[in-house]
């Protein structure tokens, strides 16, 4: 079991250099480019390449990633180039508005798709066809145009939340909450219907298996049978899901905060990316690989814990 | 060990010498087949029994060139054909084939028969290789018009019957024979053991019988050859190994196979129970 | 090589009718109607994109004072104008070209990326399978969205680069879906024929290897498209688009941001891609049925399998026999049918009206081809079949009929009736140890402590010969050997002292010295409880070896029954005598062994 953490453990660090040191060179690639978004399209010849030199990107890439890499584990990854504001405290503020709404839905996501999947692949019969057909269609249309309907609905024929803007829990507790319902509403009708679909079929894979007839045989209930060894057994591809549903949450959430407009870290990058603020995208891009790698780790070395095959050698 | 077919299979049949095969690599590595020697000469079948873990399955696939050989060598019609590139392989597959266990993995669903009989024959640069088929689907007792259809269309029996049709399409000297009865019902069964030793008496094949069954083994072999954990520990006349063996471990392997009579039966489970408290 | 499993050849025939299904799934699509509808409307949206330079009103930047947020069927602007005056219907036309294009940029570098690493991965295997394998891991992993942000800032408004780039970022699930169908295909017996017959490395990949992989390839790209819509909308939604041109995303964009002054120009852009989007994902439902035929079965609608089993329950009340004769039996199956609905409202029978009769301490064996009808027949009485089968006539156990009574079914089952599997291995649950899921099974038939079950768990593991009962315990099902999880099975079928034992080929997945020994457990079993038996088996050596008394099964019926000697010596109908000279044309000669 050691071995597998450790093995787990290298592999993750290995992805997240992997991952930042290509992303740094793709957007570190034209340093004149980056350098004439700062000082102005207008802006001469010369005075570019003085900015290139100011902004140290004419040393080599691995120099300038060596540095970059430096930098992130004392805390610092520099600094916007427009606002001149330190990159981590940036998103110091914007990050915890991302993932409130993340870890929200995230929540959400899980409890509902797991106990509407178990009930629909347990009990079968109508439960089971409305989420088929609610799995298709929720999957399929974009969350940001769920968005759009909530916001038709909720905000702008029945106001009773705010269309846009947000409110720090620090603030009101109540509107925030008010705040938050729609975007995680949006959020939630793409991620349950498909997660749910998901769960279902894991259980249902396990439900088929010799081994659950076994024990209906052996005078097993129902309910023993289902909660005791089927759940235990669908345990390890519901985490798979698991991690896969973080991530594209992830993805979900970064357009949600456009149309709502809150002030998350999707916003940040994106206005960072159609400006040219580099180190912003670069920080971004460093938070977002490390929780991703993050619940990756967690969901692997829970799923090595949950096979017997792997815990015992 | 025994060595009466040697002689004439060093030039004409097949000749195995201390074929060693493992699988995986450094500390998982395993020796399945364990130094075994034995000849097969033309027209003469032999029966490998063993259970399962014994490296039957895995001799008849290093025969095929199917499983990488670790140690050995296989001598057919005096050439050595132990490892052959893919390239040098072709011109031995006309003499050596096969017949698998499953019958239904065994055809490719999405051809039609014709096409699946056809295949092997075109490899080899047969030019009228259909009328070659219906020739051959008139052999194993199959319409003509099979040849149309595909493998879903037809039982477990017939199947088998289209995998005996391939095997035999180029007349191989040959035939390893992978437990081809053991998927089949009884009464199926029967009608394949019949069809293969027809088809050995107009072809003069020789085949290579493997199957956990000894009495199957028995009832199409000349010679049984007994595998036990990669090695033979007893190899004779059938006559002889399926009715007075004289390994200990056939002794038990020839007592547990159940016969269909409850009183002798009876007496055999009895001989079985003494068999093993003489061995405790 | 543990199981020798025997094949039913009703399957040939229901399960994969690939071979013949495949020939006509074009127009298997075509009677869908769903498939039909999102055929046309697809089409229609193609058309419309690729038409627009020569049928679009107006050109995608054109402004006019007069279209400023004009309301739908405004004279010369059919869906209206947007909030800087340019026609609402032309720049759908424009950005619908646009989508068509990403489209094709997404599908063509997800394929090329996808589809050749997994043929390598799968087919070739060694040093490339793990590499590969790892690099689809960490693309998985990579959230997407945040990348093409990041790529924003290198290229900018690209819309080749940037679906260039979601192609290899959604490469993955095509790389694992052919890795996967590969690597089954090419553990299939007819590649291992191709290569025996000599057949060239291309050409088995040709033939055999990409056909296979050919369908699910087709059904993953709709699903594939219909992201890819999404994903390009979306990033033209961010703002991260080419303002100059029209899309769908960007018109979006625009109109949300105006939502106040023109909702409606909100609509049109937000319903095609939802209903493009949509279009793809049912598209691609429909292919998946149409191309793989029996792969996902769907239960009948709940009102028609109800007409069909009432049906069935009153023909089945018709002909039910008269319960009298049945007394001293232990178990005693009168008239049972077993029959599966079908699609065209009618039934498959695979029971027809079977009796069947067990004393105490009697051990009767149920012999029969695949596809006799034998296994439902055992199922029948536990009640452990598939929930869509139909069961009529009456299974008295005891004095009461478990059919009528379902409750008394379940409270007989695993208390009084236990159950013995096929196969060992797929019998016990991989999760839990040994001795805990026997603990578990125990303590749901009778109330008793945990210590105390362990206590009599751990006897009985010892008497059904496991040497180090104390070990085995604590062992999980993939450490033990499929003799020693079939003892574990009995072990569990016998826990709660039932009185009878259904057992289903218990010795099929056996090697024959292992079997002999499990069948003299079963015997020692049956001596020491006085235990009823039904022993389900295919084997006449089997029957021979432990039954009392036989019934054989043909096609759903029971042809032939008595006494073991008697069928033996002579048998009453002409399948069974067919059966015996099947049987004893294989078998060992005894004259030679009393030498």
């Amino acid at each position: 079991m050691l071995k597998v953490i450790a093995v787990r453990l290298i592999r993750t660090a290995a992805v997240f250099f992997v991952v930042t040191f290509a992303t740094f060179a793709i957007v570190y690639a034209k340093p004149a480019a980056i350098a004439r978004n700062v000082v102005g399209i207008s802006a001469s010849d010369q005075a570019v390449q003085a900015e290139v030199v100011k902004l140290g990107l004419d040393r080599p890439l691995l120099e300038q990633y060596r540095h970059w890499l430096a930098g992130l584990f004392q805390g610092d990854l520099g600094q916007s180039f427009f606002t001149g504001q330190p990159v981590l405290s940036t998103l110091g503020i914007r990050f915890p508005v991302t993932l409130a709404l993340m870890v929200l839905s995230l929540v959400l996501t899980v409890g509902l798709s797991v106990l509407i999947g178990v009930v629909s692949a347990v009990r079968g019969g109508w439960p089971d066809r409305v989420l088929q057909i609610l799995s298709v269609v929720g999957g399929a249309v974009p969350s940001f145009i769920v968005a759009i309907g909530l916001v038709f609905a909720f905000a702008i024929a029945l106001p009773v939340f705010p269309a846009t803007g947000y409110v720090s829990p620090d603030v009101s507790l109540g509107r925030w909450a008010a705040s938050v319902v729609l975007p995680v509403a949006a959020i939630l009708v793409g991620s349950v219907a498909s997660a749910a679909a998901q769960f279902r079929g894991a259980v249902k894979e396990v439900l088929e298996r010799d081994f659950v007839r076994t024990l209906r045989a052996r005078g097993m209930s129902e309910r023993a049978v289902v909660y005791r060894h089927v759940l235990r057994n669908a345990g390890g591809p519901g985490l798979t899901v698991l991690s896969l549903l973080t991530i594209g949450l992830l993805g979900g959430v970064v357009i949600i905060e456009q149309v709502f407009a809150l002030p998350g870290m999707g916003v940040l990058v994106a206005g960072a990316a159609s400006k040219g603020d580099v180190p912003v995208v670069m920080g971004c891009v460093a938070v977002t690989v490390l929780l991703v790698s993050l619940v990756n780790l967690v969901t692997d070395l829970l799923t090595a814990a949950l096979d017997p095959k792997a815990r015992v050698s | 060990m025994d060595e009466s077919g040697s002689a004439s299979t060093a030039e004409a049949g097949l000749e195995v010498r201390d074929l060693r095969v493992a699988y995986g690599r450094r500390r998982g590595r395993a020796e399945v087949v364990k130094g075994v020697s034995f000849g097969i000469a033309p027209g003469e079948t032999l029966g490998l029994v063993g259970e399962s873990g014994s490296g039957k399955t895995t001799i008849g696939r290093a025969l095929l060139g199917l499983v990488p050989v670790t140690g050995g060598s296989i001598t057919f019609r005096g050439h050595d054909i132990t490892r052959l590139p893919r390239s040098r392989r072709r011109a031995v597959a006309r003499d050596i084939q096969v017949v698998f266990q499953d019958p239904y993995s065994s055809l490719n669903p999405s051809m039609t028969i014709e096409d699946i009989l056809v295949e092997p024959l075109r490899v080899a640069g047969v030019a009228d290789g259909r009328s070659r088929v219906r020739e051959l689907l008139r052999q194993v007792g199959l319409p003509d018009d099979a040849g149309t259809r595909y493998p879903s269309e037809f039982s477990g029996g017939q199947r088998q019957r289209i995998a005996i049709a391939r095997a035999v399409a180029q007349r191989p000297g040959l035939v390893i024979c992978d437990e081809p009865t053991s998927a089949l019902d009884l009464t199926t069964q029967a009608r394949a053991l019949g069809l293969l030793r027809r088809i050995q008496r107009e072809t003069g094949a020789a085949y290579l019988f493997i199957s956990h069954d000894l009495g199957v083994v028995r009832e199409v072999s000349d010679r049984i050859a007994v595998l036990h954990e990669g090695a033979i520990v007893e190899m004779g006349d059938s006559e002889q190994v399926s009715l007075r063996p004289s390994h200990p471990y056939t002794r038990r392997l020839q007592l547990a196979t159940p016969v269909p009579d409850p009183d002798v039966q009876a007496r055999r489970r009895q001989r079985r129970r003494e068999l093993l408290k003489a061995d405790a | 090589m543990t199981a020798h499993p025997v094949v039913a050849p009703e399957d040939a025939v229901a399960a994969p009718a690939a071979g013949r299904g495949r020939r006509g799934w074009a127009g298997r699509l075509l009677r869908n109607p769903m498939a039909v509808a999102c055929i046309v409307f697809l089409g229609a949206t193609i058309l419309f994109g690729l038409s627009s330079p020569w049928l679009a009103p107006h050109a995608p930047g054109a402004t006019q004072l007069n279209a400023v947020n004009a309301p739908p069927f405004t004279a010369g602007h059919l869906l209206g104008g947007d909030g800087s005056g340019r026609d609402i219907l032309s720049r759908l036309m424009w950005g619908t070209q646009r989508t068509l294009f990403a489209c094709v940029v997404i599908l063509v570098s997800a394929l090329l990326a996808g589809v050749p690493a997994g043929l390598v991965a799968g087919y070739r295997r060694g040093a490339a399978d793990p590499v590969l394998n790892w690099v689809s891991d960490v693309i998985m992993t990579l959230p997407g969205i945040v990348l093409l942000i990041a790529l924003y800032t290198l290229i900018g408004p690209n819309l080749v680069a940037a679906m260039g780039v979601f192609g290899v970022l959604v490469a993955p699930s095509y790389f694992r879906l052919v890795r996967g169908v590969v690597l089954g295909v090419r553990n299939e017996l007819y590649v291992d024929a191709a290569k025996v017959a000599g057949l060239s490395e291309a050409r088995i990949i040709g033939r055999h290897i990409l056909w296979a992989v050919r369908a699910p390839v087709i059904i993953q790209s709709s699903f594939v498209l219909g992201g890819g819509i999404a994903i390009q909308a979306a990033v033209d939604f961010l703002g991260l688009g080419d303002p100059s041109k029209a899309s769908w995303g960007g018109m979006l964009q625009e109109a949300f941001a105006n939502i106040y002054s023109n909702g409606w120009a909100v609509v049109w852009p937000a319903s095609l891609i939802s209903l493009t989007g949509l279009a793809t994902v049912l598209l691609g439902n429909a292919l998946r049925d149409a191309l793989q035929v029996g792969a996902a079965r769907r239960s009948l609608p709940r009102r028609r399998q109800e007409l069909i089993s009432r049906a069935f329950a009153a023909k089945a009340e018709n002909d039910l026999p008269d319960r009298s004769a049945t007394e001293e039996a232990l178990l005693s199956v009168r008239g049972l049918k077993v029959a599966y609905p079908r699609e065209d409202g009618g039934v498959s029978q695979v029971v027809r009206g079977v009796d069947l009769a067990v004393r105490k301490g009697e051990i009767r064996g149920l012999v029969g081809e695949s596809g006799s009808g034998k296994t439902q027949t055992a199922f029948s009485v536990l009640g452990i079949l598939n929930t869509e089968a139909l069961v009529g006539g009456s299974v008295v156990f005891d004095g009461e009929d478990l059919i009528a009574h379902p409750a008394s079914r379940a409270h007989a089952r695993g208390r009084r009736i236990g159950y013995i599997p096929q196969e060992p291995m797929t019998n016990l649950d991989p999760c839990f140890t040994v001795g805990a899921q026997l603990v578990h099974g125990l303590r749901a038939v009778r109330r008793t402590s945990r210590r105390a079950a362990r206590h009599e768990v751990l006897a009985l593991l010892a008497r059904v010969g496991i040497k180090d009962p104390e070990h085995v315990f604590g062992l999980y099902p993939h450490q033990i050997s499929g003799g020693m999880a079939q003892r574990v099975l009995i072990c569990g079928a016998v826990a709660a002292d039932p009185d009878l034992i259904i057992a289903d080929e218990p010795t099929t997945a056996l090697d024959v010295t292992v079997q002999a020994e499990v069948l003299d457990l079963l015997r020692e079993l049956r001596d020491e409880r006085d235990l009823g038996m039904v022993l389900v088996t295919h084997d006449f050596g089997v029957v021979a070896d432990l039954c009392d008394t036989v019934s054989v099964m043909k096609d759903g019926r029971i042809v032939d029954s008595g006494d073991v000697r008697t069928i033996f010596r002579e048998p009453g109908h002409a399948y069974t005598e067919e059966l015996l000279s099947a049987a004893r044309a294989v078998d060992l000669d005894e004259v030679g062994t009393d030498g």
